[in-house]
């Protein structure tokens, strides 16, 4: 099987899909002949056209709007907003357009659109170029938010949703893009939405995160693998709606549980996730639930102490399961 | 016959009869629903009593078979020339589960019907505009023959989607119609206090598409501008925005009360431009109405309003537990 990146991966699905249903297209800022400033729809311009690969204004809210539109005349827009950050604009049309169409108009129109983002630091991009957004889109009905942390899982996961009658946000971690690298099919397959996989099977703790903490997560398992600690790794992929059953499954086998999430920590995707296991596997915990986050600070400083600082990182995760694995 | 506008128009006899009709059918509608409303029926009204001239100048100027029609809340003349009936518009003043709009969910006059191509619309303003523009997008990318137009107040003229998705319809030269109905408030501001400058069409210039005013109590007007625009429009020649002169002849809304910050002087005056009464001249002059037909039609559609009335007030809720329907495809 070839072995690609991350971000080639994110290329590949969205070229495969292309070419199987024309009514696929992308837009976004620099999408087209410079193929994206991460280089993610690099070779599409030339590949579709500037019809099907369309550079647009610098309108994160019309992006997103003018996607809905389409979309909810039949097409299957993937719209890319350049940073995970500069979302705002189209927060509104994400979450009072996008999220609402099928139930406010009672399943009458529906809207399958993709919005991709880059997200995540350590890569020197400060406040604004480093941020995770999920939380802010986790608690709306309507959409689904996925965060996958192999090539593998990217390919299926964004054909999912591309092929998804939904709206579908598609967070890639930036970081990841080049530095994860994993087997991918080079045939059609996908990833079905809403189903967290384990990435390691362990008996002593439990470990559940996402995106780029998956690896960190794995590399740390590694290392307490060494001295006779077992961890068992749920990867969650679907940041919303959350696999509860995998969620309560993965907890209850070691009585266990450390989240890890990037994000600042309070109200943030692994909150609900903790809710999760307490409504239901509380009399099979043998510790109190752990979390591990970024900071309760607006966002990721630039200078590389701060950052650092900020950033989760496998050291941190090592020292956590070994925490918990003591408890 | 030299002041028969309408047939230079290319519209017949029967076309500006039906025009007519509507127009009054929507007038009727729309003031049964306040008395419905103050005698504690239904919970809300949002009116468009003033504004039928230019919605149905435009609806008749379209193609109601294609092209694909985003409207706002004051669109109730708009929505019924694109074949929603009577009975459904009563349905989503009752919140009643046959709302063909929400099934319910929405406030009235939140529109939507996808069998006749009303896309479904929300409360914060102007989301519509880039949606519209997304379907012109697709008319372009899937070359298909139809346009589509949007409406909206000139509040709206100030949100970002407008300015964007007028901007992305310019430089993509995209087969949409933006209609703004400017009756001059934004509930209770003022055009002096929304606007720097003294015309919404003037805006247009800045997005490479022209801007046309109208006068939206003429229909007729209306009707040659915006045929016009959809013409250019499916020629390939791009967007048009066009701004409707209209009055408010209401508050904002049920739950608005405009004494507090307009004048009743302004507001009877206003009404000397009633839509309907000028259309109605325009129907006596040309010799197609005199006042046993008005009344004839007056009749009719009280008749058409009654029976939209009875059949909404006795149709059945939703259950309670189909809150939890349609979040996701099912």
């Amino acid at each position: 099987m070839p072995v690609i990146s991350y971000i080639d991966a994110v290329t590949q699905a969205i070229r495969e899909e292309m070419e199987r249903d024309e009514n696929v297209f992308i837009l976004g800022e620099d999408v087209g002949k410079k193929g994206g400033v991460f280089k993610a729809t690099q070779g599409l311009f030339e590949q579709f056209g500037e019809e099907r690969v369309i550079d647009t204004p610098l309108t994160e809210s019309a992006i997103a709007g003018v996607a809905i539109g389409a979309a909810m005349y039949g097409l299957r827009p993937i719209g890319e907003m350049q940073f995970a950050d500069f979302i705002m604009p189209a927060v509104n049309q994400i979450v009072s357009e996008a999220a609402r169409i099928r139930y406010r108009s009672n399943n009458d129109w529906h809207c399958p659109i993709v919005i991709r983002a880059p997200y995540g630091g350590g890569v020197h991009g400060g406040l604004y170029h480093s941020q995770s957004v999920e939380a802010i889109f986790a608690n709306q009905p309507g959409l689904k938010i996925v965060m996958p942390s192999t090539p593998y899982d990217v390919k299926g996961l964004l054909k999912a949703a591309i092929r998804d009658d939904d709206p579908v946000l598609f967070f890639e971690h930036k970081r990841a893009y080049r530095l994860i690298k994993g087997e991918v099919p080079d045939h059609d397959y996908v990833v079905p939405i809403g189903k967290a996989d384990v990435k390691r099977e362990g008996e002593d703790i439990t470990v559940i995160t996402y995106g780029l903490c998956v690896h960190f997560a794995l590399q740390a398992a590694e290392k307490l693998a060494q001295e006779g600690i077992s961890s068992h790794i749920l990867d969650l992929r679907t940041v919303y709606p959350l696999d509860k059953e995998s969620i309560m499954e993965a907890a209850m086998k070691t009585g266990k549980v450390l989240l890890i999430t990037e994000d600042n920590k309070e109200g943030s995707v692994i909150s609900e996730v903790a809710a999760i296991i307490s409504e239901n596997c509380l009399f099979d915990l043998d510790a109190p639930i752990m979390r591990l986050a970024g900071p309760d600070v607006p966002a990721m400083p630039f200078a590389p102490t701060m950052e650092k600082y900020f950033m989760i990182n496998p050291d941190k995760i090592e020292k956590a399961m070994r925490e918990l694995a003591e408890f | 016959m030299e002041n028969n506008r309408h047939q230079k128009l290319g519209l017949s006899d029967q076309d500006v009869l039906e025009m007519y009709e509507l127009m009054v059918l929507a007038r009727r509608l729309d003031e049964r629903m306040w008395l419905l409303n103050r005698a504690g029926k239904i919970p809300f009204v949002i009116s468009g009593q003033g504004h039928e001239g230019a919605q149905i100048g435009a609806a008749f100027a379209l193609n109601r078979k294609k092209d694909y029609l985003l409207p706002y809340y004051r669109d109730l003349a708009l929505v019924l020339a694109f074949g929603m009936s009577p009975r459904e518009v009563m349905l989503g003043a009752f919140a009643k589960a046959e709302d063909p709009s929400s099934g319910g969910r929405q406030m009235s006059s939140h529109f939507g019907q996808k069998k006749n191509r009303i896309v479904t619309g929300s409360s914060p303003v102007t989301t519509q505009v880039p949606h519209a523009v997304g379907f012109a997008l697709a008319a372009k990318m899937k070359k298909q023959n139809f346009v589509s137009f949007t409406t909206f107040g000139e509040g709206s003229s100030n949100q970002g989607d407008f300015h964007e998705g007028l901007n992305f319809a310019g430089v993509h030269n995209l087969p949409v119609i933006f209609m703004c109905q400017n009756n001059q408030y934004a509930i209770s501001v003022p055009i002096e206090k929304q606007l720097p400058t003294k015309s919404i069409a003037d805006r247009a210039a800045g997005y490479g598409m022209p801007g046309y005013k109208v006068d939206g109590s003429d229909p007729l007007e209306v009707y040659r501008v915006v045929k016009e625009a959809r013409e250019r429009a499916i020629k390939g020649d791009g967007p048009t925005l066009i701004e409707a002169l209209t009055n408010r002849f209401t508050p904002h809304s049920s739950d608005d009360d405009d004494k507090a910050y307009r004048n009743p002087e302004e507001v009877k005056n206003a009404r000397q431009n009633d839509p309907i009464v000028i259309f109605g001249k325009y129907l006596i002059e040309v010799g197609l109405l005199d006042e046993p037909k008005r009344k004839e039609i007056e009749e009719r559609m009280k008749g058409i309003v009654n029976d939209a009335t009875d059949y909404a007030e006795q149709a059945p809720y939703a259950k309670p537990e189909d809150a939890l329907k349609y979040v996701y495809k099912e």
